[in-house]
């Protein structure tokens, strides 16, 4: 490709995108379908804007799958994946050795022969990793029962592409190969124990790396400040695992998984699910573009009676199994429809399956063509699905469902997030935490990090400013975000961006100076202290007391002060307009300039006007009193 | 001997003539504690165990204090309200104080005449003292009349001197002999009693 055809296909794929996902967003259809639709427009079948290269984009795209693996393993810890372990061999085990069973029992009795009836049922039975995680996660339901579950199965359908792979090969009766990304088949020609010790290799190292030595790796990239290059270590480590897996011939999405799962407790978390999720949308979206664009429609035109056919036997085959599991694996009505309808459709596995099993002679190109359509309409249709369960069936099940389907609540909820975690924050934190008080720390700055998690505090690296940052923090659920940073323009940004995304905050703040305070407090900040007053003050006690002031004639100078302080702000505060520019202007001469702060206490000094407890006024009566006395008693 | 313990509660001591002088001429006297609250808890946070503690290693317990209103500064009112716990000071599991002595030093602006029935506060000073000899009853100490110094608005220094050199001379009796309580209460001031009974 030229560069100029680079481009080219850039502006068509990003157009589509962009024009297709949010209009059906808005329509209520979901980013996935948006990207199909978008894909089957710009496809060779409509204004033939890509041609035949959308395989090969195709494959490309489905990179998106393995960071999305990665990023999912990032929020799985491994206790909670043990936990699993019933789910996602007992489910996803029966889920596909179930389905699998029917469809070849279907495909034989219909046309297929024996061989390729098994190669169907395996390949169909796998559902699409990439379409109903997106959507799931696009819905918020991923932390639902059901969409446990639904992980569960595709984690285990992930798993198994390696076995189907080797059973296809074995059908096909002879060796073969592909080069593809997502899977291939063994390519390093060892006997069978050998290649078994290279996988645990790898795989042990990826473990032990992740768990011991990524730490350190991270924190090093990050103190450099560069964020790309924080971008470009945990792409770098991605594509590596990626090339790993494909040598010792392991799935690279299962291998990018474990790796989540290693780092899933790491304090870089939210850095590299923030580094990475556009990578992983960009991708996903372009493989949903090119599996819409990749719809041969001429042949579903001329073979559209079996093709619909196939299509509703195989939706309807995976939705009774799938429906029966789940109500043997205790779902209830509502959850298990959801359940259901997720992952009733064949996934991009499928794609490279059936291509494997073409080359290696099982299937003819019709026979494969024809399934392709199969699978792609199944993928089509599947937000369909997600709809019809959404609107139809959902509404009626809530009257049978005795109370609503418990979210699996994610345990970093706390009711404080506490951006910002130096000398200042740190000092906060273990004020509210003496006050059994849970926080999230976010801080960025990966030394405070390394030092405050010695002492056990759970404390996140990354930079909360960032929206998705914020809200993996918990922004949704806690009740107090405090602000403790030291920096200006990331305290403004972070205050608009909680004003924006979270309005329910309350939002407690430390400004700069004055003019930082008002203007916050103008923003509609619940509080804001000034970030130097308090501890100037309690230090300027100190030092009346070392000028022989009594304790508390020292403490009620303070207490004056920060009364008059405060006052002050308050009058600023009525004025404020920041559209006036000789207002802006006056409180940024005041807050800059000590001679304004000086000269108006010259005119107010506390010692003046502290009179509690005085009696000079009331001795002065007292003798006024005794003197008429005396000159009356004459 | 008693081991005695000045509360002494003035929030305004830099302007301070009589008070100041009094706590300063007793300053350095050997079982004599003085605790000065507003110095020690400027920001009203009392340390409760602290203050108990020091209760329980003294015998005679004086609260020193300019009469505010009638009654004493407000933060010996909060060290009422916090040291005398119930558990501690009185009730079935306290009585931690019993058998101590208490009495209030009080300066007072006006002079002793307007502490009468006809007078112009209306009431002689003992009947101002009912809450605190109240609170020394529940907690099963003997209240000694008030020690009392009237009429500071008009002293000039020379009898500022001879006061605190007096209560100087006072305190120390008080601390070397045994104060016979019971021939305490036959006297309105306690500055009387200790000139006749303890000469």
């Amino acid at each position: 490709m030229t560069q100029d055809s680079i481009f080219l296909n850039s502006i068509i794929y990003l157009t589509a995108a962009v024009v297709s996902v949010p209009i059906a967003k808005k329509a209520g259809l979901g980013s996935v379908l948006g990207y199909l639709l978008a894909g089957i427009i710009i496809g060779p079948h409509a204004l033939h804007l890509v041609g035949n290269e959308g395989a090969e984009i195709m494959h490309f795209a489905e990179f998106g799958v393995v960071i999305m693996l990665f990023l999912i393993g990032l929020e799985l810890h491994p206790s909670m994946l043990w936990q699993m372990k019933r789910q996602i061999f007992g489910l996803g085990g029966l889920q596909i050795g179930i389905t699998a069973s029917i469809i070849t029992v279907l495909s034989a009795f219909f046309w297929l022969n024996l061989t390729q009836a098994v190669t169907t049922g395996l390949i169909l039975a796998i559902s699409s990793t990439a379409i109903v995680l997106q959507t799931l996660s696009e819905k918020g339901l991923l932390k639902t029962q059901a969409g446990q579950h639904s992980f569960s199965v595709l984690l285990m359908q992930d798993i198994s592409v390696i076995p189907i792979l080797s059973i296809i090969a074995l059908l096909a009766g002879e060796a073969a190969s592909s080069g593809d990304l997502i899977v291939t088949e063994n390519v390093v020609a060892h006997e069978g124990w050998q290649k078994f010790l290279i996988i645990i290799a790898i795989v042990a190292f990826i473990i032990i790396a992740g768990r011991f030595f990524a730490h350190y790796l991270f924190r090093f990239i990050a103190e450099t400040k560069m964020r790309e290059i924080f971008t470009a270590t945990a792409l770098l480590m991605i594509i590596s695992i990626t090339l790993a897996m494909n040598y010792v011939g392991l799935s690279p999405a299962l291998g990018t998984f474990i790796a989540g799962v290693v780092l899933a407790n790491s304090e870089y978390r939210h850095e590299l699910e923030n580094n990475l999720e556009p990578f992983k949308g960009l991708l996903l979206g372009l493989f949903f573009i090119s599996v819409g664009a990749n719809i041969d429609f001429i042949l579903l035109k001329n073979n559209l009676l079996t093709i619909v056919f196939i299509l509703s036997l195989l939706i309807i085959t995976k939705l009774i199994v799938l429906y029966i599991l789940g109500r043997a694996f205790k779902l209830n009505y509502s959850q298990n429809m959801l359940f259901t309808f997720s992952l009733a459709q064949s996934g991009e596995f499928a794609f490279v399956l059936i291509s494997f099993a073409t080359q290696n002679g099982i299937y003819d190109s019709f026979t494969s063509g024809v399934l392709l359509i199969v699978v792609a309409l199944s993928m089509l249709i599947t937000p369909l699905l997600f709809i019809i369960n959404e609107k139809w069936i959902q509404p009626k099940l809530a009257k049978i469902d005795a109370k609503p389907p418990e979210d699996i609540i994610d345990n970093e909820t706390n009711p404080v997030i506490i951006a910002g975690f130096g000398r200042f924050g740190m000092v906060l934190g273990r004020f509210l935490v003496a006050n059994g008080i849970k926080a999230t720390i976010i801080d960025n700055n990966p030394h405070n990090i390394d030092y405050l998690r010695k002492f056990g505090y759970k404390v996140y690296y990354g930079d909360i400013t960032n929206a998705n940052t914020l809200k993996s923090a918990g922004a949704e659920e806690a009740k107090i975000l405090v602000i403790t940073m030291n920096d200006r323009n990331q305290i403004d940004s972070l205050v608009n961006v909680a004003k924006r995304n979270h309005p329910h905050l309350k939002l407690i703040v430390r400004g700069i100076d004055i003019a930082h305070a008002l203007e916050l407090k103008n923003k509609g900040v619940d509080a804001v202290k000034q970030e130097t007053f308090g501890s100037a003050v309690s230090l300027g006690i100190e030092a009346l007391k070392n000028l022989d002031f009594n304790s508390y004639q020292a403490q009620r100078a303070a207490n004056t002060f920060k009364h008059l302080g405060q006052q002050l702000m308050d009058k600023l505060q009525q004025r404020y307009s920041p559209d006036d520019p000789h207002f802006v202007m006056e409180t940024k001469k005041f807050s800059e300039h000590l001679e304004n702060i000086l000269l108006m206490q010259q005119k107010h000094p506390i010692q003046d006007m502290d009179c509690a407890w005085d009696p000079e006024s009331l001795i002065e009566e007292a003798k006024e009193h005794h003197l008429k006395q005396n000159k009356n008693e004459n | 001997m008693n081991r005695i313990l000045i509360l002494f509660a003035h929030p305004l001591q830099q302007k301070s003539r009589i008070n100041a002088q009094m706590i300063k001429s007793i300053e350095g006297l050997e079982n004599v504690t003085i605790n000065n609250l507003y110095n020690n808890y400027p920001d009203f946070f009392i340390d409760v165990n602290k203050e108990q503690d020091l209760l329980t290693q003294h015998d005679l317990i004086i609260w020193h204090h300019p009469f505010y209103w009638y009654s004493a500064p407000s933060i010996l009112k909060e060290w009422f309200d916090l040291v005398l716990e119930h558990g501690f000071a009185f009730g079935k599991n306290g009585g931690e104080l019993k058998g101590k002595t208490c009495m209030n030093v009080i300066t007072t602006g006006a002079r002793k005449e307007t502490y009468t029935y006809n007078g112009f506060n209306r009431y002689p000073l003992n009947a101002f003292m009912i809450p605190f000899e109240q609170s020394a009853h529940l907690c099963q100490m003997n209240y000694l009349p008030p020690y009392a110094v009237h009429g500071s608005h008009l002293l000039d220094d020379n009898e500022v001197n001879s006061i605190a050199r007096q209560y100087k001379a006072d305190i120390i009796k008080l601390r070397d002999y045994d104060i016979p309580c019971s021939n305490f209460k036959k006297f309105e001031y306690s500055n009387d009693a200790i000139s006749q009974l303890m000469p």
